[in-house]
């Protein structure tokens, strides 16, 4: 559309092969693109699977004292789900995204490491497919296999005396595996953003979206690994008779939940951090103005991540901590809220004195800014260890972390699809789809989670199957579980969105959205070879600058 | 099935607070609440007024606005509101973690033992010598003379969580580890409240009541529960079931003080008419219920672990009847 | 601040090199790994309900550590060598840093002989058997895997495929090889000195 003067070169046509050598090229693939889309493909298939799961458990948390499923299946429904949702569809498809679009945003012609790309692939398909396996194991007391420890397994209920049979063993090999495959494609994106960048990128001029990738994977490296090794120290305690956790021989549980926490809490930036930087890629664009302040930006980032790996034991509040333990954990929580905060500030900065224009990637990213600012506040409030102490390990909690990773890093991964779409297909996605998916899936969302707020607040805990009938409870479970309908009507309108569009798009081009970054550089989709030709350069928006050739960046960074 | 039946305050808010703990933490988290009301208003005005405020107008799509970097004094202006707000929340926190955490023990203050098992409550008074279950007697303080109770949290099995909301936060059980928490209640009155950290399959039924009682009819409690059980009971069923109970397995799990039935692995049932539920809540303490339970607990809790023991049901009904009176 | 641009060709462009940057960016996630086993082994110090306890059974293994320890000499000298072509010299100090691995693995493996045969110290025996085994385990395993690379060089090397343009790729192995030493140094401190 925009005239970048690039020469482009349009895929060449040839005779189509036929669907077993389509397959088989996906398959023994080594390109970054096509396994960005399996990543992305694979993560879907389970945001299913994770939904089937979630919405059995409101179906049963309807009303009280209700019988869809049983006590133990409910058990084992709260834990595949979130392991599913954390493990096989957020992690993956921010790993799918990221590799999609890294070479891109920086002019390579592939990431540092092709076929140890592919292995972290595979090896995290195989992962998934072990964790899921767990179904298929005979049950304890009747109904489906599976495991029923909860997604943080705190010990020593996952001991081979609290959990006999197979079912934790397939949830802690799987994770093991699963962990492989985030640590090679951590290591592997991390060095392509150093080792890889087109002459003048250099770590001042990268797209915003890059440089939170590459906290993103030294996070995992430093967080992941912990729960790599604290689930060695599980399996040798269940296969081989080890008492890291068993208490009965003197082990410690608290020390479990240490080593989970050391993960878990940069776990949950992890996840989030590769949302922000989808919004700091699309707010701009749709406003029409460059971020504000990205140096700041960056600083918040890299801070965000250094403080990340401080904060763990404000999950274990209520453990019996000391008082000067605990004063610690609020503190260092109420610091990273602050560099959260001025992203979040940044942004609005961004979109302050702008031409905004309402796309559906933007609805989605002003809904993100406005979920996640709840989000961040009742982070905070949990930080506060006195309030924490009544809202801990309740429904309060279920609600903070679902607006982060649901009304958060879900709504920023459906922004970056309909953004990105253009550019992986050569197609747009259908804006009036696209809006229907939108505002169900803003209802349903809010609907479904801010009553849980006062549910905890009025006593209700995780992780019940169900609640007695006069605790004052009822309208807020039951508006929780309505909300589900029309999250689930609003995926529909985006799968139908996706395949749709697939074959009856709009042709969308190089640079639909009159960006500003390195992938709108080439065209949609991209060559194999990525760049036949890349700009100059010489500033954050090298497109900006050919665009704007009278008043370019570099000017005023 | 899960209805109550006894008389008690069955809406837990943590905004009704009855006891000294709660009382602190409500009140900051008014505070807290009220802070981040604030922000969200401001902020969240914001990014509303700003969407209506810069829309693209039809027609302005042929030029770019001003472009604008950054600007370091407003990154200094919003930063330093949150480091302000966050110290204020800072400093209150740690006030309000010394006030309940390091709060001293009086010397009178009654001290109970609380022993989580999957997946009910074992409760010990060492001092008044004084054993039962899922309940928790405790006398009414006023500010005249405070008697709070002070609660050692402790875990045979997996970790639990005792939490009554109006009461106090929640502080865990854990095996392996000693915890401790005390507790104030202002008022008389029964408070609900259940097991806080997932702990396996009726993680869900292991509930929980607290009873605060005037300092007098909690002395009276107290004395009752320390008697031990009647030797025989007079009417001829019960007296039957007596043996039926002393003769079978029923004694090797449970204890009845003044018999042969030194169990421990199961609740201590000298008083157990004086509890309001069985099953730590899964059922009322009636007849019917206590039936059921009996001829087959996992009717009532399924997976509790308390087996079936396949009794005869006139065996049962003797059971029963003795059961009953149990008080 | 007004930067004139200049086209790619002019600008003096270099990265930094992807096999150093991504073993070490490995290592940073294998020193995590490490930490926790070693926190786990730090914490259970003293806690352990039964015998035998570190006291009774351990000896602090001086001539594995010395092996060890010499073998990041003689890679260290054989990366050098190769950098420089002199590919024999490359092979023999190569060889020699498996001879010493094999001899560290060797001492590990009368070393557990002793204590499992003799003591009766297994994984499942008290909490200092499950720290130590699986500490000591872990670090074993990684030398193990570097003997892997290390035998695989030496038979390309062996094979006369080893050349000066292929030291980038050997340093890498070597960083890792001295990553494993640097983790037996603090694993001998945590179990031989402070945990006795």
């Amino acid at each position: 559309m925009t005239a970048t003067g690039i020469p482009l070169t349009a895929p060449t046509e040839k005779d189509v092969p036929s669907v077993f050598n389509r397959l088989r090229d996906w398959a023994v693939t080594v390109d970054h693109k096509q396994l960005g889309v399996m990543y992305i493909v694979f993560a879907l298939g389970f945001l299913v699977v994770g939904g089937i799961e979630a919405t059995l458990i409101r179906l049963q948390l309807a009303v009280a004292n209700n019988h869809v499923v049983s006590a133990h299946a409910f058990n084992v429904l709260f834990t595949m789900h979130g392991t599913t949702m954390v493990f096989l569809v957020g992690m993956p498809i921010l790993a799918g995204f990221a590799n999609y679009l890294v070479p891109l945003q920086i002019g390579a012609r592939d990431v540092a490491f092709p076929r140890l790309n592919s292995f972290g692939f595979w090896v995290t398909c195989f992962g998934g497919l072990l964790l899921n396996a767990s179904f298929l194991t005979p049950a304890l007391v009747g109904g489906a296999g599976g495991p029923d420890v909860g997604w943080f397994a705190y010990a020593p209920l996952t001991e081979p005396s609290y959990s006999p049979g197979k079912a934790t063993d397939y949830w802690v090999i799987g994770l093991i595996i699963v962990g492989f495959g985030s640590i090679a494609g951590a290591v592997n994106i991390a060095t392509t953003i150093l080792s890889m960048r087109a002459p003048g990128m250099t770590l001042g001029r990268m797209p915003l979206y890059t440089w939170i990738t590459l906290v993103v994977q030294c996070m995992i490296l430093v967080a992941v690994s912990p729960l790599t090794a604290a689930l060695i120290l599980l399996l040798l305690d269940r296969a081989l008779g080890a008492h890291f956790f068993d208490t009965q021989a003197g082990g410690s549980a608290v020390l479990w939940q240490h080593f989970f926490w050391i993960f878990g809490h940069p776990e949950v930036y992890v996840l989030m951090l590769p949302g922000f930087g989808f919004v700091s890629e699309i707010i701009p664009v749709f406003s029409r103005k460059v971020i504000f302040g990205y140096p700041v930006m960056v600083a918040a980032t890299v801070a965000i991540g250094f403080i990340s790996v401080s904060v763990w034991a404000h999950h274990m509040f209520s453990v019996g901590m000391s008082p000067a333990a605990n004063t610690f954990f609020a503190i260092s929580t109420g610091l990273v809220a602050i560099p959260t905060g001025i992203k979040l500030f940044n942004w609005l900065g961004t979109m302050w004195g702008g031409r905004i224009q309402l796309r559906t990637p933007m609805l989605f990213a002003i809904a993100f800014l406005i979920q996640f600012l709840v989000a961040g506040i009742t982070g905070v409030m949990l930080a506060v260890v006195p309030f924490n102490w009544q809202l801990t390990d309740t429904y309060f909690v279920v609600a903070h972390f679902h607006f982060v990773l649901v009304g958060g890093l879900l709504f920023t991964i459906f922004a970056a699809v309909y953004y990105w779409y253009p550019k992986a297909t050569g197609r747009m996605l259908s804006e009036r789809l696209g809006k229907w998916h939108f505002w169900l899936f803003v209802i349903g969302f809010n609907l479904t989670f801010i009553p849980q707020h006062f549910a905890g607040m009025l006593g209700m805990p995780r992780r019940v199957y169900t609640f007695l009938p006069e605790r004052g409870l009822e309208i807020w479970n039951l508006s929780s579980s309505i909300g589900v309908a029309f999250q689930l009507a609003g995926g529909a309108c985006f799968v139908w969105n996706l395949i749709r569009s697939f074959r009856r798009g709009a042709a969308a081009g190089n640079d639909p959205w009159d960006a500003w970054t390195l992938e709108w550089a080439t065209s949609s989709p991209p060559p194999v070879y990525n760049f036949a030709g890349l700009p100059m350069v010489g500033s954050r928006r090298p497109l900006w600058d050919l665009k704007h050739p009278e008043d370019p960046d570099w000017h005023y960074e | 099935m899960l209805t109550l039946q006894q008389a008690a305050d069955t809406v837990s808010s943590i905004f009704a607070p009855v006891s000294t703990p709660a009382m602190k933490e409500a009140s900051l988290a008014r505070m807290v609440l009220a802070l981040s009301l604030a922000v969200f208003v401001v902020v969240g005005g914001l990014v509303a007024y700003s969407v209506v405020r810069f829309r693209a107008r039809p027609g302005e799509h042929a030029s770019e606005p001003p472009q604008v970097y950054g600007s370091a004094q407003i990154e200094a202006a919003w930063t330093s509101v949150p480091v302000i707000l966050v110290v204020i929340l800072m400093l209150a926190t740690g006030r309000v973690i010394h006030e309940v955490q390091a709060a001293p023990q009086p010397a009178n203050a009654v001290e109970a033992t609380i022993i989580g098992r999957q997946w009910w409550w074992e409760i010990r008074y060492p001092k008044l010598g004084v054993v039962t279950a899922n309940e928790l007697h405790v006398p009414v303080s006023d500010s005249l003379v405070r008697l709070p109770t002070y609660l050692t949290l402790e875990s045979t099995d997996v970790a639990h969580s005792f939490w009554v909301p109006r009461v106090a936060g929640k502080t865990d059980l854990i095996p392996n580890r000693t915890n401790h928490m005390w507790v104030e209640p202002r008022e008389a009155g029964t408070f609900l409240g259940q097991c806080a950290e997932y702990c396996g399959t009726q993680h869900t039924l292991m509930l929980l009541r607290i009873v605060a009682e005037p300092p007098a009819q909690f002395a009276r409690w107290v004395e009752q529960q320390r008697q031990a059980a009647a030797t025989a009971p007079a009417d001829p069923v019960a007296a039957a079931g007596r043996r039926v109970f002393l003769g079978t397995v029923c004694a090797s799990c449970h204890t009845v003080a003044g018999t042969a039935a030194t169990g421990k692995s199961g609740p201590d049932l000298t008083h157990l008419m004086s509890r309001a539920t069985i099953g730590s809540g899964a059922a009322p303490n009636v007849r019917d219920r206590l039936r059921a339970w009996v001829r087959n607990p996992d009717d009532l809790k399924h997976g509790v672990l308390m087996p079936a023991m396949q009794i005869d049901d006139q065996y049962v009904d003797q059971l029963v009847a003795y059961l009953l009176t149990l008080r | 601040m007004t930067a004139i641009p200049v086209s790619p060709a002019t600008v003096p462009w270099t990265l930094p090199r992807r096999g150093p940057v991504a073993i070490l960016f490995f290592i940073l996630a294998e020193s995590a790994i490490f930490a926790v086993f070693v926190s786990a082994y730090l914490y259970y110090i003293g806690r352990s309900l039964t015998g035998p306890t570190p006291r009774e059974v351990l000896h602090f293994p001086v001539v594995m550590t010395v092996c060890l320890l010499s073998s990041s000499l003689t890679i260290h000298t054989a990366k050098r060598a190769l950098a420089r072509g002199a590919t024999a010299t490359f092979m023999r100090y190569w060889l020699a840093t498996i001879l010493l691995g094999a001899g560290f693995l060797y001492g590990t493996a009368r070393e557990w002989y002793e204590l499992i045969a003799v003591h009766h110290l297994t994984l499942r025996t008290n909490l200092f058997g499950s720290t130590y085994y699986a500490l000591v385990g872990l670090h074993a395993s990684h030398v193990i895997a570097g003997m892997g690379m290390l035998i695989i060089v030496a038979a390309f090397g062996l094979m006369r495929r080893v050349r000066a343009e292929h030291a980038e790729r050997v340093d890498v192995i070597s960083t890792y090889w001295h990553f494993v030493d640097v983790v037996w140094i603090v694993v001998v401190t945590v179990v031989y000195v402070v945990g006795r």
